[in-house]
């Protein structure tokens, strides 16, 4: 069912009791992303996730195209032709030097400045909703969520019935091919257990993938967010961070430079279980009237 | 949200080339079969358990043959569909109303035991007691049974799914009446059959009336009930619906092939209902258009912030938070956990 944060907590009390943890998670920041894709090799790596090879796209340097069974994590590449850099945002001269003198001081590189022409690049990876559809709807119990307070199939369980594979609101699950079962992000459950980054956090060399507990991950946000906008990054927005969205908040959430839809993301993600009271309304009316129908062919008429 | 976007006129919904958002089902063909079977199965319950009660036994008798068959086969079909169908007992290792389909699993088994019983005792005279219990609860059974499976694909992100959660359960409330009906019709003669040809006739107007009602709640979203595999359905199916009620009702009232001529179209209509819903819902999570365009809307309209915010909330930065753009002097404090502190130099991109 719909959570909200101080529920996910209780419930995680409830569940775990003493070896209840705090809640992790990634804040990735897509402004310092290079696109190296060293998160979805070591993503693979660790996690023993198939190859599955996708052709060349013509969608810039994207050759995998998007979540799935066999991609846990994905960077999406976006080419734009924009006026860049502070100049081009600022209202003056003097603006513009006090912006380029911050973004100096603050060391703001982005990496995705070019010649009238900005590269967005992100690495997107399953959401751990705090609200999660794809739990909700599971009907084995083979999805859970975790003491960390991340969703995980369990893989010894999952029936394949594919009923997460629609719910989601990101299209972040897939069944794997010929496995049968759905897979997705565990966060890496089993380095989280032995205290250890997951993989595709530790690979990545400029950071833009950072994990850590949620809370001091959404303050470094903020502080990011901010720097960001002072020095004229107006487009800078972080998405997923707050916990009055459709899903309750992410535990993994981004920093990103444009729409949610240029990457792929909705903008306005709602876990489905919300309308979970009108759904059940619905199907029960309806059974209802089909009683009656059934009643009303049977004695309505003539005998026989 | 972010004050930077102009008040233009949105043609076509953004995306990342085109891609879809959400994932499209991974649902086999076994699953609209299913819902036809389901659908008959259940709804051929409650017909046998009130004409019964009405004294038609022959129709009963029949029509509880018809719930047997269909409640039937469907575990069949959706073990079938399963990635893994050996461990389709799995799905009785817990009970959750998030999950229609876990919902759903607790009523096919309900329902299997008692119509199989139901059946059995209504046509050979064995087990009267156990028989009377049965039928009744077969026959309530059969009625969420027929409808739930509405609820399964509403409680999607699917927007034709999602966006239809009110009208579709009567969608499929209607064609599960209407195979039973038509299925009646077929099976039992037509002296005996009246109760079944007036259902099959009345689901057919009632399942026409309903996807007509879904389409206008649907609006835009409701495209893919016009185009492609889905369209086509709908098509077949609403002149194999309409044929078949006019066959049924008229000649079929008397003779017994015109009888089974319009039960067996009515039957293929109301498969092609299911076929379309389903495949409706592919088209509808193929497209971003259908998925980002209502998100868009409601934030447009004010009916929701969103998920993404470009206004720093200053309360979470314990003091640390003054972004003047002539503090860069601050930097012994900002480097705390900044991400992209490490960068001495380079510009922001700002666009």
């Amino acid at each position: 069912m719909p959570h909200t944060l101080i529920e996910l907590e209780r419930e995680a009390q409830q569940t775990y009791g003493d070896e209840a943890k705090p809640r992790m998670g990634f804040f990735t920041d897509t402004s310092i992303c290079i696109g190296c894709k060293a998160c979805e090799v070591a993503c693979k790596e660790w996690n023993h996730v198939p190859e599955e090879i996708e052709g060349w796209t013509g969608h810039s340097y994207d050759h995998s195209i998007d979540l799935g069974a066999n991609r846990w994590r994905h960077v999406a590449f976006i080419e734009q032709k924009k006026p860049l850099g502070v100049d081009a945002a600022a209202e003056s001269l003097v603006e513009a030097a006090e912006r380029a003198n911050a973004v100096d001081g603050w060391g703001l590189d982005t990496y995705q400045d070019g010649d009238g022409m900005r590269w967005l690049m992100a690495s997107d990876v399953c959401k751990h909703c705090t609200s999660a559809a794809c739990l909700d709807v599971c009907p084995t119990g083979a999805l859970f969520r975790t003491e960390f307070g991340t969703v995980v199939v369990q893989e010894d369980v999952c029936n394949g019935c594919g009923y997460c594979v629609p719910a989601c609101p990101f299209g972040v699950l897939d069944k794997r091919e010929p496995d049968g079962r759905v897979w997705k992000c565990t966060l890496c459950y089993d380095r989280l257990k032995d205290d250890l980054e997951p993989a595709c956090a530790k690979a990545c060399p400029t950071d833009s993938i950072q994990f850590g507990e949620l809370d001091e991950l959404r303050a470094r946000a903020e502080e990011r967010l901010g720097k960001m906008q002072a020095a004229g990054a107006t487009e800078a927005r972080l998405y997923g961070a707050d916990p009055d969205d459709g899903v309750g908040g992410f535990g993994a959430f981004f920093l990103l430079l444009d729409e949610p839809e240029v990457y792929g993301l909705p903008p306005d993600p709602v876990v489905t279980t919300r309308d979970l009271g009108q759904v059940w309304t619905g199907a029960l009316t309806a059974a209802a009237a089909l009683g009656v129908g059934i009643a009303a062919a049977v004695f309505g008429g003539r005998k026989g | 949200m972010s004050g930077e976007r102009k008040m233009v006129e949105r043609a076509e919904p953004r995306s990342y080339y085109g891609q879809p958002i959400i994932k499209e089902p991974v649902w086999t063909p076994e699953i609209p079969f299913y819902f036809f079977t389901g659908g008959l199965g259940g709804a051929s319950a409650m017909l046998a358990l009130l004409a019964e009660s009405r004294g038609n036994e022959e129709l009963a008798r029949r029509a509880w043959l018809n719930a047997l068959a269909g409640v039937g086969v469907s575990p069949a079909l959706l073990i079938s569909d399963l990635g893994r169908p050996e461990r389709f007992l799995n799905m009785l290792r817990m009970f959750k109303v998030t999950s229609p389909m876990s919902v759903g699993s607790w009523l096919l088994a309900a329902s299997g035991a008692t119509t199989t019983v139901a059946a059995v005792s209504a046509n050979t005279g064995l087990f009267p007691r156990a028989g009377r219990v049965a039928k009744i609860a077969a026959g309530v059974l059969g009625m969420p049974l027929s409808t739930y499976t509405a609820a399964l694909v509403s409680n999607t992100s699917v927007p034709v799914w999602h966006g239809a959660r009110w009208t579709l359960p009567f969608t499929f409330g209607a064609s599960a009446a209407a195979s039973a009906g038509a299925a009646a019709s077929v099976t039992t003669r037509p002296k005996a059959a009246a109760p079944a040809r007036r259902l099959a006739v009345g689901s057919a107007l009632a399942e026409a009336i309903s996807v007509e009602l879904m389409k206008q709640q649907l609006g835009e979203l409701g495209e893919p009930y016009a185009k492609g595999r889905a369209g086509a359905f709908r098509r077949v199916g609403a002149a194999a619906l309409t044929t078949g009620a006019a066959v049924l009702g008229g000649p079929g009232r008397r003779s017994r092939g015109a009888a089974i001529a319009g039960g067996s179209l009515i039957m293929v209509g109301a498969m092609c209902a299911r076929w379309s819903v389903f495949k409706a819902g592919f088209q509808s999570a193929a497209d971003p258009k259908y998925t980002v365009g209502p998100q868009r809307a409601r934030i447009d309209a004010g009916l929701a912030r969103g998920a993404a915010r470009a206004t720093p909330q200053q309360a979470n930065l314990d003091g640390r938070s003054e972004f003047s753009v002539a503090a860069p002097q601050r930097r012994g404090n900002v480097d705390r956990g900044g991400a992209g502190a490490r960068a001495g130099e380079g510009r922001v991109s700002s666009s």
